[in-house]
Order: C-alpha cells, then sequence, then structure tokens
C-alpha cells in the first residue's frame, strides 16, 4: 500500500493537480527525513504530544492534590521528580502541563494564522489606499515592545490562559501579515490569476480560494520557527505571574513559583525549564530543517 | 611583533583577567563606615512626612525626621520625649502644653516652637493621605492657625476640637505626619504655593538621624550622617538598594554584598536561622492577613457562609507549612503588639462543623466563586491551600492573581467577590483598625467614606456604635474592655476572616548591631545601629 | 531630484504616522488597564477625598478624547509628562534609564556579532558536516532556553557557587556615586573619568546578563549568516575567483562576504530591536536599571506618562533601525535599486 502511494506521488509526469501537489509534499518530507536535527525534533515532538493526549494514564497522581506536610520533597520512588512547594506530584504536573502548552500554542496558531493571512492578503491583493491603511496597522503593532504590549493585553484582560493566547496572538500576527502580503503581490500578476478575473471571480473568492492556499507554505515554515518563541512568551508570562493561574500546571508559572527554592530544592524550577527548553529546541529544530528545505533564503 | 590577532584575543582576554584576579578585593565585603541594606523599594510613593503614607517611605522619614514623641518599643502603652521634653493637659482635656527639647536640624539651625507649629499646620494645609490622622482633632486648614501655636520659642500649643484623651492625641501626633520640618528650608523651596511639596519628596528638612542624599527611583535611597542630628554611632552613610527578587537578596547577603537583607522569605530564613554569620532581627508588625467576603454577592452574604468559611481553614497547616517563619495565626481585627489586643484564636479546621453551617445556609450542595489575592508570594500559596480547604466544604473557587494595586483598584471599585489580601494598621492605637472594619455609615456606591468594610459592601449600625463608643471612652481602663468585648464579637459575626499577622525579619551580617523594628514601619530604625 | 524629495516626504509622513498610531495605542491601553493610577499618587492606604482630589487634579476625570489631545499637545513641546511613582520628568527619568538598557543591547549585540557572524560562515563553509550541525545545535540551544532560566542559572553557578562573578546591579557600592554621569553609559563614563578600577568592575557587572543576552540573539545570526553565505558561495563570481586560483579564505571574506554583510544589516536592525525589549526580564533578574525595568513598573502602576514615553522611544529606535537598514540596503547593493 505504501509502495502504491510512493510509486503514485513521485510520478514524474502527474496526471491531475492533486498528484502533482501530494508529489511536492512527499518529495519535502523525503528530504526532511535526510536531515537528522529535523528528525530528532519531529521525534520529540511526537513524545510530546504523545505524552499531552495520553496524560491521564501516565501520571502517577493527581496534579492538583495538596500535600502540605510533604512540600519539597526530593525526589523518590514515589514521587519521580518530588514534589513542589504545595506537595503536589511534580511528574504529574508536568505531564499534565503538557496539555496547558499544547492548548496554548494551537490556540494561538489556530488565532495568528487566519488573522495575519487575512490582512496580508488583502492588502497585498487590494493595494492602494488599503494596502497603506493595514501595512500602517501592521507596522504600528510590530514597532511595538511585544512583551510589554502583550503585558498591557492580559493585565487588561484579568489575567489567565485565555487572555495570555489572545495577547500573544494579537502580538504575534504582524510578521505573518508581511509574509502573505509580499507571497500575495508576487503572485497577484500572474497569468492564472488574471484568468480567474476574466471568468468573473469576485475578489474575496480570488483571494481566498486561490491566493489564500499559496501562501501557506512559508507561513507554515514561520509557524512552526515561532513556535518555540510563543512557548518562550507564554513561559514568561506565566514567570511574570500573567498567563495561567494557579493550580494550572503550566510550565513557566511552575518555574515563577519554584524560583525562590532554586538554590536548595532547585529540581522544582529546573525541571519544568527543561521541559520547555526541550520542547522549544525540538521545535526550532524542526523549523530550522524545514526551512532549509522549502526556502533556504527566507528571512 | 604583536599581530592584529594577537592583540585582539589579549584585549579580550582583560574583562577575564579582572574576574579571577579580584574575587579576594574589589568584590569584598562593603566599606566599614557605610550600611548597605538590600530592600524592595518599588512601593515608594513621596519622602515628604506630610505627604508619604506607605510603609517603605515611612521607614526612610522616620529616620530622617523627628516627631514631638515616640511610640516607646518595648511597652506598647507609653510614649517617649522627642522633640517634646514634656506636655500636659488642660482641665477640660482640649489645651495640651508642650515644652520642647533642644534638638537641631541637619542644617545646623536649631529646632524651634515656630518650625513645630508651621509643620503641623503645613501637614492639615496639605491635606493628603495621612492627613487625617490629626485633623480628626478638628483641625481645618481655616482654623489651624489659631488652634496650633508657638506662644515662645520652646512651646507649643493645640487645641482640639472636643475633648481629647492626651494618649491618644500623643501616639497620633507620634505618626510621621507629625514629622517637624525646618520651616525655613521648606518655605525657601516653595513653588507654584505647594509649601514645598515638590521639593521635599525627593529632598529633607529634618533632625532626624540621618538626611537624603539621593533618592533615585527603583534603584537606590542614599542617606547621609546628620551630624547634629541623635545619632551616635560609627555609620557615616546609609545604602538601601533596591533588589526586587528575595533570592538575589539571600545571595548577596550571604556574600557580603550588602549587610541587611529585608525581604527573605519563609525558605530562607530557615536556611539561615542555622547560619553564625547571619543574625535575625524579628518583629510582629501590625500587618493583618485576612479574607473579605463581599456583601453583594448573595452567597456570600449569609452568616452561615461567613462562619463555615472560618471552620474550613486549615490555619494551624498553612502556617506550619508555608509561612513559618513570616506569620502567625491571629484571628482578631486588632493586630498583637498594640493595647487591648485579643489574642483568642476560636477558629481551628472543622470540616464537618463546617459543612453543617453550609446546610443551614441552604448551601449544601455548595457554590462557585472566584477569589482575588495578590500575586507576591507567599499569596499564591496560600490561596492554593485556602482553594483546596474550601473545596471541601463545597465552596468551588476560581482564583485570580493580579498586581496588588490592580487588587486594590478592584476592592475600592467593590469588583471582586471574595479577596485575600492584607491591612496595614495606620497609627499606633486601637481606633485604627476598629474604624476601617467597624464604623461604615454609609454604604451607598457613592459614599463620602470607603473604609474597608465599605469595600465588601458590609454595613452593621451596632458594630459602628460600639467602635464609635470605643473610641470616645475616656476611661484607659474601660476603653481597652470596649476593644476587647468588640473584638471578640468581630471575630465571630463579620464576612471578615482574618488569619495571619505578619513578622518581619531582617537579615543582618553579624558585625551589624542595633537594628531596630518596629511594631509600624516607623519604628524601623537605624538610630542604634552600628557596624563592628 | 524632485523624486528623491518626494519618497522622502512620503518616508517622513509615514513614520510620523506609525508614531503617531503608537501614541494612540499606547493611551488607550493606560486608559483600560484595571489599576487605578490614582493609587501610585497618593498611596495605597489613602483616604477618599484624597483620591478624589489627585484624580482631579492629575486630569483624569475628563473625558478620554480631551486627556489624549492635552498629552499631545504637551509631547508636540517636547513635554513627555511625569511619572508618577518617580515624581521626575518622564524625559529625566528616561535619560537616566535608557542608557543603562542601550548599554547591555549594544555590548549584546557586538558579542552575538562577534561570535555569531564567524560561526555562521564557517557552518556555510562546511555546510552539511558535523561542524555544522554541532553549530546548529549550540545555537538553537541559545534560543530555546527561556532567558529568565538562564539568568537564574547563571547568578546560581556564577555568583553564588563559583564566586567568579559579581552580584546584581550595575556597579559595586564603593563606586556609588563616584563617577560623573557623562553619557550615563558606565563603561564609557568610567573610561572618560580615568577611573580603571570602576571601569573593570562595571565591565563586571554586565558580563552576565550580556553573554546570556548575545546568547539568545546569536541562533538567528548565525543561521541567517549561514543561509546568506550558502547563498553566496553558490554565486557564478566566486567559482570563478577560485579558478582564478584564489585561498578560500579571500574568496570567503573578500568576496562572498561583503555581498551577505549587507543583507545581514536587515537582520542585525531587527535584533537589536528585539535585544532593547528582550532586556525586560533580564534587567528584573540583575536589577538593572534599565528602561525595562522602568515601563514594566510603570505599566503595572497604570503611570502612563512613563509607558507611553518609553513606548515612543522603542518605536522610534524600531522605526529609525529599520529605515536605516532600508536606505544602507538600497545604497550599498545595486541589485536592489529599482
Amino acid at each position: 500500500m505504501i509502495t502504491t502511494f510512493t510509486n503514485w506521488a513521485l510520478d514524474e509526469s502527474p496526471s491531475s493537480r492533486r498528484q502533482a501537489a501530494w508529489g511536492n509534499r512527499y518529495r519535502t518530507w523525503l528530504k526532511l527525513r535526510t536531515n537528522p536535527l529535523g528528525m530528532i525534533g519531529l521525534s520529540i515532538i511526537a513524545v510530546f504530544v504523545a505524552i499531552a493526549i495520553f496524560a491521564p494514564l501516565l501520571a502517577t497522581h493527581d496534579p492538583a492534590t495538596q500535600d502540605l506536610a510533604n512540600r519539597l520533597a526530593r525526589p523518590s520512588a514515589v514521587h519521580w521528580f518530588g514534589t513542589d512547594e504545595l506537595g503536589r506530584d511534580i511528574y504529574s504536573r508536568i505531564v499534565y502541563g503538557g496539555r496547558v502548552t499544547l492548548g496554548m500554542v494551537i490556540a494561538v496558531v489556530v488565532l495568528v494564522a487566519p488573522i495575519g493571512l487575512a490582512i496580508g492578503c488583502i492588502a497585498g491583493y487590494f493595494g492602494g489606499i488599503v494596502d497603506t491603511i493595514l501595512m500602517r496597522l501592521t507596522d504600528i503593532f510590530l514597532a511595538f515592545p511585544r512583551l510589554v504590549l502583550a503585558l498591557a493585553f492580559v493585565a487588561a484582560l484579568t489575567p489567565g490562559i485565555e487572555s495570555a493566547v489572545l495577547a500573544i496572538a494579537l502580538t504575534a500576527w504582524p510578521p505573518y501579515a508581511r509574509l502573505a502580503r509580499a507571497e500575495t503581490m508576487t503572485v497577484r500578476g500572474s497569468d492564472f490569476i488574471a484568468a480567474y478575473r476574466l471568468t468573473g471571480g469576485s475578489a474575496w473568492r480570488i483571494i481566498f480560494r486561490h491566493i489564500a492556499p499559496l501562501c501557506i507554505p512559508s507561513l507554515v515554515v514561520r509557524v512552526t520557527l515561532d513556535m518555540s518563541s510563543i512557548i518562550i512568551t507564554a513561559a514568561s508570562l506565566g514567570f511574570l505571574g500573567m498567563g495561567a493561574q494557579p493550580p494550572s500546571p503550566e510550565w513557566g508559572a511552575m518555574i515563577a513559583t519554584a524560583k525562590r527554592f532554586i538554590f536548595d530544592q532547585w529540581w522544582v524550577a529546573t525541571i519544568p525549564g527543561i521541559a520547555i527548553f526541550l520542547v522549544s529546541l525540538a521545535f526550532n529544530f524542526i523549523g530550522d530543517a524545514l526551512r532549509d528545505v522549502l526556502d533556504p533564503k527566507e528571512s | 611583533m604583536v599581530s592584529r590577532r594577537n592583540f585582539l584575543i589579549g584585549g579580550a582576554a582583560v574583562p577575564f583577567l579582572s574576574y579571577l584576579e579580584l574575587a579576594e578585593t574589589a568584590f569584598a565585603a562593603t566599606p566599614k563606615d557605610i550600611l548597605v541594606v538590600a530592600q524592595q523599594l518599588d512601593n515608594m510613593t513621596s519622602l515628604d512626612p506630610h505627604e508619604g503614607f506607605e510603609a517603605v517611605g515611612g521607614e526612610m522619614m522616620s529616620n530622617m525626621y523627628q516627631k514631638l514623641v515616640r511610640a516607646n518599643s518595648d511597652n506598647p502603652n507609653e510614649v517617649d520625649p522627642v522633640i517634646a521634653a514634656s506636655w500636659a493637659a488642660d482641665a477640660e482635656n482640649k489645651v495640651f502644653t508642650f515644652k520642647l527639647a533642644d534638638a537641631t536640624f541637619a542644617s545646623g539651625a536649631p529646632v524651634t516652637a515656630d518650625d513645630a507649629a508651621f509643620s503641623l499646620q503645613r501637614a492639615i494645609r496639605m491635606n493628603k493621605s495621612p492627613a487625617f490622622i490629626i485633623n480628626q482633632f478638628g483641625f481645618t486648614a481655616e482654623n489651624v492657625e489659631s488652634r496650633i501655636v508657638a506662644t515662645d520659642a520652646k512651646t507649643l500649643t493645640l487645641t482640639t476640637e472636643t475633648p481629647t484623651a492626651i494618649s491618644f492625641l500623643l501616639f497620633c501626633l507620634s505618626a510621621n505626619v507629625a514629622a517637624i520640618v525646618e520651616k525655613k528650608t521648606v518655605l525657601a523651596n516653595e513653588a507654584d504655593g505647594d509649601l514645598g511639596n515638590a521639593w521635599l519628596q525627593k529632598n529633607s528638612a529634618g533632625s532626624g538621624s540621618f538626611k537624603l542624599q539621593a533618592w533615585k527611583a527603583s534603584e537606590s535611597i542614599t542617606l547621609m550622617l546628620n551630624e547634629h542630628g541623635p545619632y551616635k554611632g560609627n555609620l557615616k552613610r546609609v545604602v538601601i538598594r533596591h533588589v526586587v527578587d528575595p533570592s538575589s537578596q539571600m545571595l548577596m547577603l550571604q556574600k557580603g554584598d550588602v549587610d541587611v537583607a529585608r525581604d527573605l522569605t519563609s525558605e530562607q530564613l530557615k536556611a539561615l536561622q542555622s547560619d553564625e554569620n547571619v543574625v535575625l532581627v524579628r518583629k510582629q508588625i501590625a500587618s493583618l492577613m485576612l479574607i473579605s467576603l463581599n456583601q453583594n454577592n448573595a452567597n456570600l452574604a449569609k452568616p452561615q457562609v461567613w462562619e463555615a468559611v472560618k471552620w474550613a481553614l486549615d490555619y494551624d497547616g498553612m502556617q506550619k507549612n508555608i509561612v513559618p517563619l513570616t506569620h502567625a495565626v491571629h484571628q482578631s481585627m486588632e493586630p498583637a503588639g498594640f493595647p487591648g489586643t485579643v489574642t483568642d484564636t476560636p477558629f481551628k479546621k472543622d470540616v464537618a462543623k463546617a459543612k453543617a453551617l453550609m446546610v443551614e445556609a441552604g448551601l449544601a450542595d455548595g457554590f462557585d466563586i472566584t477569589m482575588d489575592h495578590y500575586s507576591a508570594q507567599p499569596y499564591p500559596d496560600l490561596a492554593q491551600a485556602i482553594q483546596a480547604n474550601l473545596g471541601e466544604i463545597g465552596i468551588r473557587v476560581k482564583l485570580q492573581s493580579a498586581e496588588n494595586r490592580q487588587v486594590l483598584t478592584k476592592m475600592r471599585a467593590r469588583g471582586h467577590e471574595m479577596a485575600l489580601s492584607a491591612w496595614g494598621t495606620d497609627y499606633f492605637d486601637p481606633n485604627s483598625n476598629a474604624e476601617v472594619f467597624c464604623i461604615n455609615k454609609d454604604n451607598s456606591d457613592d459614599a463620602k467614606k470607603k473604609p474597608f468594610a465599605w469595600r465588601s459592601s458590609f454595613k452593621s449600625d451596632d458594630f459602628t456604635a460600639k467602635a464609635e463608643a470605643a473610641r470616645d471612652e475616656k476611661d484607659p481602663a474601660k476603653r481597652l474592655e470596649l476593644y476587647e468585648a468588640l473584638q471578640r464579637e468581630f471575630m465571630q459575626n463579620s464576612p471578615f476572616a482574618v488569619m495571619f499577622q505578619n513578622t518581619k525579619t531582617a537579615a543582618c551580617r553579624k558585625n551589624v548591631s542595633g537594628f531596630q523594628l518596629g511594631v509600624l514601619s516607623e519604628g524601623n530604625s537605624y538610630l542604634e545601629t552600628n557596624k563592628a | 531630484m524632485n523624486k528623491r524629495f518626494k519618497s522622502l516626504a512620503a518616508t517622513l509622513s509615514s513614520v510620523l504616522l506609525t508614531l503617531l498610531g503608537l501614541t494612540i495605542l499606547t493611551f488607550l491601553i493606560g486608559r483600560v488597564m484595571p489599576v487605578d493610577p490614582v493609587i501610585a499618587a497618593v498611596g495605597d492606604n489613602a483616604p477618599e477625598d484624597v483620591i478624589m482630589r489627585a484624580r482631579a487634579e492629575m486630569g483624569l476625570d475628563q473625558p478620554l478624547p480631551v486627556q489624549f489631545l492635552h498629552y499631545l499637545g504637551q509631547l508636540l513641546h517636547g513635554d513627555l509628562g511625569v511619572s508618577v511613582l518617580t515624581k521626575n520628568p518622564v524625559a529625566q527619568d528616561i535619560a537616566r534609564f535608557f542608557p543603562a538598557t542601550f548599554e547591555l543591547a549594544t555590548a549584546a549585540l557586538i558579542l552575538a556579532v562577534v561570535i555569531g557572524v564567524p560561526l555562521g560562515v564557517w557552518a556555510a563553509v562546511r555546510q552539511g558536516s558535523v561542524t555544522d550541525q554541532a553549530i546548529r545545535v549550540v545555537c538553537l540551544a541559545g534560543h530555546s532556553v527561556p532567558v529568565f532560566m538562564l539568568s537564574l542559572i547563571s547568578l546560581l553557578v556564577f555568583y553564588s557557587a563559583l564566586d567568579i562573578a559579581p552580584g546584581p546591579g550595575r556597579q559595586d557600592i564603593i563606586y556609588d556615586g563616584m563617577i560623573d554621569s557623562v553619557t550615563g553609559i558606565l563603561t564609557i563614563d568610567t573610561l572618560i573619568s580615568g577611573d580603571f578600577g570602576a571601569f573593570r568592575d562595571a565591565l563586571a557587572h554586565m558580563a552576565q546578563p550580556v553573554i546570556i543576552l548575545a546568547y539568545f540573539s546569536m541562533a538567528y545570526i548565525a543561521r541567517m549568516t549561514r543561509a546568506f553565505m550558502i547563498d553566496a558561495l553558490k554565486g557564478e563570481y566566486i567559482i570563478t575567483a577560485r579558478a582564478k586560483g584564489l585561498s578560500l579564505t579571500t574568496v570567503i571574506w573578500g568576496h562572498a562576504f561583503p555581498t551577505v554583510a549587507v543583507q545581514l544589516v536587515t537582520v542585525l536592525a531587527l535584533t537589536y530591536a528585539g535585544l532593547l525589549e528582550g532586556a525586560v526580564v533580564t534587567e528584573t533578574v540583575f536589577s538593572w536599571p534599565g528602561l525595562g525595568q522602568y515601563l514594566t513598573l510603570s505599566l503595572m502602576n497604570a503611570d502612563m506618562n512613563p509607558v507611553v514615553g518609553s513606548t515612543l522611544l522603542i518605536g522610534v529606535i524600531y522605526v529609525g533601525l529599520n529605515l536605516f537598514a532600508d536606505i544602507l540596503y538600497q545604497m550599498l547593493d545595486p541589485r536592489v535599486r529599482s
């Protein structure tokens, strides 16, 4: 079955657009496979997603159960990573925390990509005054210090995961808009777009059905690269007390509450830090590899 | 020949060399005659003693200025003379005469009754945050010139509106708002009729142990010795460095980069208890941690719920495990260390009793509620423990962490449901807390006065009357009895669950002696501090 | 000439519009913050009547557009307002705090370039090899650790455990107040006043935050250098040069690198802007009295004059850097001129 697919995808003379598209994707995958760092990254992410999905099966304790008499315990057979400042099992909190982090990242991407895509494509396609206004707006958001903007939004919307996600999304969309706009401008003068216009396609239809899909590959690369910085921004917000609220086991918040013990009970802060580091690194590897494969000169 | 490459490499090595060779010298202990303190300085608003009204600034001001009297740190029922050498009341207890001692301002000029009168008048005229402490005796901008008079160079007379207990008056005059400033200097720096406010916010003109050399906001405060002042020790300068992170404060203390660290946490203090290089100076201060239940929420308005909450909390567990060295269990609305404070702790964790109360309230299935709390430790830890405790009796709490001032803003706007916060007493008298917790005469949204009780929409005419009676009682012994009764009733019958009282610790290196902490920040004093 | 003038005018007006947009956005944020700015002025325990008076004095009871116009008017006169927290004019505060952040960000950028660019070139020349992979891992690792984590660990290891680095703060107590502040940049000021002990002290205090910030930015710089270099090395003129017998070093640095350098300028501009605001968290851990601390503290207290002032400054720098990069790009790269 796999060989059939492989042969079909790698056919030198594809007979349909779909086949050509899948062919491209498969070739990209093959190239990616030769990149060792990318593969390492991919495996780490796969493990991370699996842990997040199977969290209830993998956790040894309830992540919210407090045991005040057993605070800050060292790693042991009962508590594999020890306990935190309220006696909760750190291993289980890391496992469940994966869900929070994964959820936040997905939520941000789901918000950011469409916004950036829409604004960029519209600006690029219509040009003129629409372009100027939208790009002015993008510039303003770009010039604004990101962490400050995120802090302000979160503070204004009351701290919590939802606000943190919204805040990060609101500060992360400008580069995607810029990217989409650049791609749209390259494509809008081409023949097939002209053809669509001639056949009576409305501007919106053209933008969303034909142009936007073309921008997606470079957006995907950008998103993968941004994942790591999204995770770190979320952790930084958590560190500043503005992200996920207790008792949510978000990794950044775990570091924030544990940093005061870093000298004696260093594992309480370091283990979530390592988790963040591994996931960020994995995303960075993948993004880097994707960039190599898809568009080495991307900036 | 030195090639360009070698030169560059050599140049890059220079900073590295500085680490290794200077490890013994430049990073060594602080200079002998300078005391270096690591403290969180981000809460300061002003160093003008007639304006500033928060703890850190208050501490600085009390080391730069003197008042007529000072609260006695060992005996809470007494005051000691400072600028005022002696005092007397007339038969009606309305005219009070003070004879001044000899004291000198940092400028070298002597402290006269004219300065004293000017200072008190200035506080009332400026009418800033702390002014209520003295204008509650009936002083206004209009009558202040006639009621506060310097009858000669060394005599000051105060006339109050109504007959007043002299002890109460004296305690209020020991607050920073009654600090004596140098009239000539302050007026010389006046701008736009502000009585020198803008200048005095960042400068000093007092007779205290030290004078202000510089206040760099969020960075440091530098105090220079006042040679004419009461300080007789061996320090020439006190430098207070703003260090936000308690872990950093601890590190710097252990390395000898600072002599005193002020904001350490329980865990750090525990570790330092066995450190022979460090001496811990501790004092229980007038700051209470409590949960407020906003009465504008139907569920929280039920008296059975008030009681249920108080019986659900694991006070001892939280105190022993989360805040062992920084807080003690305390359940009365008056802080320990004040005259007449009740130290009973009738409430203990009793889940069965709390649940029964919930049933009595008709809330057997529990209810959902939010609780706001400060984001600074130990509040998040305690909030989570409280959340777990209340969860056991069916109250499902959703936590909202926010910056101090954000929580404050929300409470002032009555926007909270439950709130975990702290209350610091304003001045040294039981009325200070009793007033804000009990006396609420107008519960409407745009009331003229908005005491702490008002923020949680709590109005009890009974408590109001009892608190006023206690305040106005002339017989000192009877007054204390009234306050004791009031506290006991308040414990049992109010929507405020007082949980802990704060103990402050100053961790000093062992060569530092004589640093004192007071029950109010005004008592934090360098007066007797020396460095061996 | 006329065309040049027109394009200059267009750029200038676009810059001004961006800045105006920034001001409006920040102003709106300030009014939306759930903290009462009056508290920062009168303290937590102030009685109600004092609060009402302070609110009126600060002009906070006026409708929002009126407040904004008032602020804008002041701004056009060069008055950035007064900070409620520090009691100083915002311009004075920024003059005090900005050099500290500038010092950190600039030093970090220089370090990141000095290390990152050669690393990127090396990785490009050895593309696909183990060296290339190793360099990538090292750089990406630096970009995957939260800066606050690195800062805490650095303090723990180098200050506490190993004792080879000084603690938080810009300088040791003995030098406090001894150096005349000419530029506000300690390393330069100490050199100007000739106090080498203080100079070494300032440098030592700067080392940790600078190294951490540099490590964080190095990844991006190395990566982009590598990408540009790989591209440049493919060019025909390179092959010609090699064929002519020029050594690899000459080809890399003399021919390929100049092209790369031009492209790197934009990268550097963006990195610098990121460093300026990335200093925020580092400043907290190292008690570095810079713009990041000033901005965050003011934001948390809804003291909006400093927030708007600082944001405008960072915005101006960011826009300026972008403009500079654009111009430089246009001047140096004949291919880009259109």
